[in-house]
């Protein structure tokens, strides 16, 4: 029969050594600070996306200008009522400011990005048409014709069960 | 008196909660982009253009304030949008004897849709009260209909599906040669079945 050393099989084992941990935490550290972006932008709207399958990406964030629609959220619910409002820059505008916020945030790229420049409607699911549309006539005006429905990956049949 | 103590080294184990305090700060601060959608060319302010256009070549989606699709004056469900599109944009209802008859089109070619997918224009019109998600979902279905009938067209003549050309066409490593023959194809299907949406503008109700 084989025998088996003993002297082996009670030896402790030596403790894991925990050295190499900090570098791999570090690594995943500077992975999520190269993959994500800081938030550029406080939400002060709802922003829940409605859903699309035949999307494409939009590539080089320098050249987007973003618009948020949707209810106001949180404790400025008492003083900016229920309906969607748009944020642009930071702040809550009225239809009538688009035109001249989507002006400042064009003047503020570099020039050779400016007649590419792509306005992303970045709308909440509870929003309705209406407001989308005086958006969109707005943005006529000044000339900022490429728009872009931002939404998330899904099936877009699910869109009807969020409005019911 | 000297001391002839070694000095001591300096515990790493807290390094690793250090790490870790670290990426958690980063997680909660920062978003990974998850920028994608439907992208639309809107009209230019002033266009005073008037065009004939036959019925046959028009397919109008209307959504009522209840979020009820109409298309071509049927009341449907958005499952069977994207079949009934693609009935009209692949009908190619000219005679056979005609000029620009469609040859690559399968459609049943009937007498009440579109003539050839060049001419087929795609209405989508809304209420004020529509509900956003449903008219994104009616563009989803539109776009994802000529995306089907492209990617059929694209296999038959080069044998990758239209969706492969155009990432491939984006990336970066390609040569220019590469790219030059990349952007041949996607202006040959998108020729075959170009992408004529109008939105029109909402009735005020």
């Amino acid at each position: 029969m084989i025998k088996f050393n003993k002297a082996s099989s009670t030896r402790s084992l030596p403790p894991i050594s925990t050295a190499s941990l900090p570098d791999i935490v570090f690594i995943l550290l500077f992975f999520f600070m190269t993959v994500t972006v800081m938030k550029n932008q406080n939400l002060m709207v709802e922003n829940t996306l409605p859903k699309a399958t035949e999307i494409e990406k939009l590539e080089n964030q320098d050249r987007i200008i973003e618009i948020y629609v949707g209810k106001p959220v949180g404790n400025s619910e008492t003083s900016l009522g229920n309906e969607p409002r748009i944020q642009m820059d930071n702040r809550l505008v009225t239809v009538d400011e688009v035109g001249d916020y989507a002006l400042q945030a064009l003047s503020s790229m570099p020039e050779h990005l400016r007649n590419v420049a792509t306005v992303s409607i970045k709308a909440d699911v509870g929003v309705k048409m209406g407001i989308i549309e005086d958006l969109k006539n707005k943005l006529r005006v000044v000339n900022l014709l490429k728009i872009n429905y931002t939404t998330s990956d899904g099936d877009a049949l699910d869109n009807l069960n969020t409005v019911n | 008196m000297k001391n002839h103590r070694v000095p001591q080294e300096v515990n790493a184990g807290s390094m690793a909660d250090i790490a870790f305090l670290l990426l958690i700060f980063f997680l909660v601060t920062t978003s990974i982009e998850n920028d994608a959608g439907l992208n639309r060319l809107m009209p230019p302010e002033n266009n005073d253009v008037i065009a004939d256009i036959k019925e046959r070549n028009l397919f109008d989606i209307s959504i009522n304030e209840t979020d009820q699709i109409m298309a071509n004056g049927e009341v449907i469900e958005l499952s069977s949008l994207r079949k009934n599109i693609m009935a009209f944009i692949d009908n190619g209802g000219l005679l056979v004897q005609s000029e620009e008859y469609c040859d690559y089109c399968k459609g049943e070619r009937l007498t009440d849709l579109s003539e050839h997918p060049t001419k087929a224009i795609v209405t989508i019109k809304a209420l004020r009260n529509t509900s956003y998600p449903v008219y994104v979902s009616v563009q989803n279905e539109v776009v994802g209909a000529y995306n089907m009938l492209r990617n059929r067209e694209s296999k038959r003549l080069f044998n990758t599906s239209f969706e492969a050309i155009n990432t491939a066409y984006y990336k970066e490593e390609i040569t220019e040669e590469q790219r030059g023959q990349l952007k041949k194809r996607l202006e040959i299907i998108r020729a075959l079945y170009p992408q004529k949406i109008i939105e029109l503008a909402t009735i005020n109700n």
